[in-house]
């Protein structure tokens, strides 16, 4: 059983529950008190010790009803026609020295798969798999193309080698008893790979998951597929709890290390001044306000979306966002960004400016007309887009002033820096006034220049 | 005294707190049960209401235990949580003991001579008898054990958990001063928490992480019966049944167990036999703490009373 416990806490691993070493051991110690006679209270006792979060116990309970609905390698049978079976589990891995055992013991010319199968004795098969499931290593199973060989593997582990020479002979021995064990092998077959795509369930997901996400993270946004946009959007929002996380808390320390005489004083006058309670000198530190400029002419819009997406999902960590979105001219998206799902947010913006072609020049002339003022001192500014402008006059003057009145300016730009400043991009003459410009092209670069702007404020 | 009432079984755990008027789900009884056989903190998050803190008292009644609790808040340090210096009474031993203070060093040739009597004499200010114990200090020197009880850990600093983490693993504080200071019995520790904010893996990591939810129809219609005992059968079903209805509701704020407890003794108060509409919204405040919840339920009142009243016939 400890080792089921071992393949749980695997299978619970791949379904997304994080399970450290100190935890697996105390799950061990807690099971240790509740035994396994009810599966209620294992669960819930497994529940209790393993999971962190409400999402991981669904998570887990789902994982434990899939795991336990497996029948348990080692269990006893009930049937006593099926001595040779659990003999054959008793032996293995080597399961196939149990069968050529097994017919030591009874002078059969079949081997004891052979009988076990002609016998349609479902728990001993159920059971043969499952232990030869165990002597193949299925909790090894990582990607859905290794289900062959390990079906294969089982089989093997099954002893289908014997069978077939069974087949064989019954064949030209006993035709209509060949035909039931073939019908009985397929039926087997299925059984078997049935049992492959649980394990491939239960135990590739975490693996699967990472490289499918490492994947993404480094594709470029704006040329994904459609289906895989529902994907990108879990990972973003993934991305933004991380960085919440990660600046939320140390926010609130303060810095220690100056004096604050005054309020020194002050505290201590209870004990005639004698400074036995210190107080120091804070550090005052603003939340992150941000104005964030997307670009949502074409090919830019998709990495907008994904932008405002992380942008506005950061409510805990940045206290201000407006978001305002521009191709040909500026309006202000943030109340559409917070009052709609993404989908339909991204849908109504683009029908209000989106597809056309981008002017930057006239956009930051707009910005500059009514929204100047939304900038303080304490502001980054976020402009998000190609400078494209299609040979139309650039207005850097103005991106100036934005410079100028606000802490930080950042320029993103989907496109690698090889191609600023050819054709129409007016990147080198923005990038004078901006105090960072970075390539966006991806989730992981995307994730790194929102933390570094999020971090200047810690 | 604690070993003996420690629960031999997870049914005596259900009974034992039943005894006290709480009637816990299995999972509650579970995690119990477990939290006392391998000697781990409880983690209990939930909506608001239904009956984490609760849960402490009921164990503290149950083992014959005295409960001591921790309400966190933000700002709370260890001066507060943990230990403080007496710096009034070592000040005012000071002041007493000036003259003494002269005899002992001037018996002192040299300066270093009278530096190393200083040395003996500082570290009787920084003994126990200067120590202000605070409640987490408090419960790890109770000879008999206790219940601690920390409070809404999450409105708390995350600094704070930190200080924590010490407690909850080993069952010791260190003081600088005076070394570790070890529990006489280990205390239970049950920490509550609304989720308000995501606590760090390393104090999850070395909890039993229970999930309180609303409760079961049954379950919630037993915990009214226990709580409010005047109230009549029929009268209960209908009101849980019709609780149940209102959860399905998207509101801001959804009743939990505190509010059906609270609302079954205003319906005794009201001595009301049946649920009608009319006694429905004359106390739906009770139930729903905001007016636009209560707006949002008000249109509702008659099919849930009937579809209560269903459920109350077949069920």
């Amino acid at each position: 059983m400890r080792e089921n416990l071992h393949r749980f806490f695997r299978a619970a691993r791949g379904a997304g529950v994080h399970v450290s070493p100190a935890e697996s051991i105390d799950a061990m110690r807690a099971v240790k008190q509740v035994g396994f006679s009810d599966r209620a209270i294992l669960r819930d006792a497994l529940l209790l010790t393993l999971a962190k979060s409400q999402d991981e116990k669904l998570a887990l309970g789902d994982c434990f009803d899939l795991f336990f609905s497996q029948p348990e390698p080692r269990q006893d049978q009930p049937e006593a026609s099926s001595d040779d079976a659990s003999q054959d589990l008793d032996q293995s891995p080597s399961s196939d020295a149990a069968s050529e055992a097994g017919e030591g013991q009874r002078p059969q010319e079949l081997g004891a798969l052979a009988q076990m199968l002609l016998s349609q004795d479902r728990n001993a098969i159920a059971a043969a798999i499952a232990s030869a499931s165990g002597a193949a290593s299925l909790s090894d199973i990582r990607y859905s193309t290794q289900r062959g060989i390990f079906s294969s593997r089982i089989l093997d582990a099954m002893g289908l080698q014997r069978l077939r020479d069974d087949l064989d002979q019954l064949t030209s021995t006993n035709p209509s008893l060949a035909e039931r064990l073939r019908a009985a092998l397929d039926a087997l077959r299925e059984a078997v790979r049935d049992t492959v795509s649980q394990g491939l369930a239960l135990y590739a997901r975490e693996e699967a998951e990472s490289l499918r996400n490492e994947i993404l993270r480094n594709a470029p946004l704006a040329r994904i597929e459609r289906r895989q946009v529902a994907e990108m959007r879990a990972l973003i929002r993934q991305i933004a709890r991380r960085l919440r996380e990660r600046s939320s808390k140390p926010r609130k320390r303060q810095r220690r290390g100056h004096l604050d005489v005054r309020r020194t004083l002050r505290r201590n006058a209870a004990w005639g001044g004698v400074p036995f309670l210190t107080a120091w000198k804070r550090k005052h530190r603003d939340r992150p306000k941000i104005v964030a400029l997307c670009d949502v002419s074409g090919s830019v819009a998709q990495v907008s979306d994904f932008f405002l997406l992380l942008i506005h999902s950061l409510h805990e960590v940045v206290d201000d966002v407006r978001s305002f979105a521009f191709s040909s001219h500026l309006i202000e998206v943030s109340e559409i960004l917070e009052n709609n799902s993404p989908e339909e947010a991204m849908a109504e913006i683009m029908s209000k400016v989106g597809f056309g072609s981008s002017d930057y020049g006239s956009s930051l002339v707009d910005f500059e007309k009514d929204f100047m003022s939304t900038l303080t001192p304490q502001t980054t500014v976020i402009v998000l887009g190609d400078a494209r402008s299609n040979n139309l006059d650039p207005r850097a003057d103005i991106l100036r002033r934005i410079s100028e009145r606000s802490k930080r300016l950042v320029w993103l730009n989907p496109e690698g820096r090889l191609a600023w400043g050819f054709g129409d991009s007016e990147m080198p003459r923005y990038a004078t006034f901006c105090s960072v410009v970075r390539q966006c092209a991806t989730a992981q670069q995307l994730e790194r220049a929102v933390s570094d702007i999020v971090a200047t404020y810690q | 005294m604690a070993d003996q009432k420690a629960s031999t079984s997870i049914e005596a755990v259900e009974s034992g707190l039943a005894a006290q008027g709480y009637i816990a789900s299995r999972q509650i009884a579970t995690a119990v049960y477990l939290s006392q056989h391998i000697e781990k903190p409880i983690l209990v998050e939930g909506p608001a209401g239904v009956g984490k803190t609760e849960l402490a008292k009921a164990i503290a009644a149950w083992r014959g235990m005295k409960m001591i609790r921790l309400q966190c808040y933000e700002g709370l340090d260890e001066a507060k949580a943990l230990y403080e210096w007496k710096y009034a009474k070592q000040l005012l031993y000071t002041q007493i003991l000036k003259d003494k203070l002269g005899e002992v060093l001037g018996g002192a040739q040299t300066l270093h001579a009278a530096l190393d009597q200083l040395h003996d004499f500082g570290d009787v200010f920084f003994s126990k008898e200067f120590v202000e114990p605070r409640p987490l200090l408090q419960a790890l020197e109770q000879p008999g054990g206790c219940v601690l009880l920390i409070d809404e850990i999450d409105k708390s600093d995350a600094e704070f958990e930190s200080l924590l983490l010490e407690i909850l693993s080993d069952f010791q504080v260190t003081i600088p001063e005076l070394g570790t200071v070890s529990a006489i019995t280990p205390p239970t520790v049950i920490l509550t928490s609304n989720s308000e904010r995501d606590l760090g893996d390393a104090l999850k990591r070395r909890c039993l992480h229970l999930h309180i939810g609303f409760p079961e129809q049954r379950l919630e219609e037993r915990i009214v019966e226990s709580r409010v005992p005047g109230i009549s059968q029929t009268l209960r079903r209908q009101m849980v049944g019709f609780i149940h209805e209102t959860r399905s509701l998207d509101l801001k704020k959804l009743p939990s167990v505190s509010e059906t407890i609270d609302w079954a003794r205003v319906l005794v108060l009201l001595q009301a036999t049946e649920l009608d509409t009319e006694i429905v919204k004359d106390t739906l405040n009770v139930l729903l703490k905001y007016e636009s919840d209560i707006e949002a339920a008000a249109p509702q009142v008659t099919t849930f009373i009937a579809k209560a009243a269903r459920s109350n016939v077949f069920g």
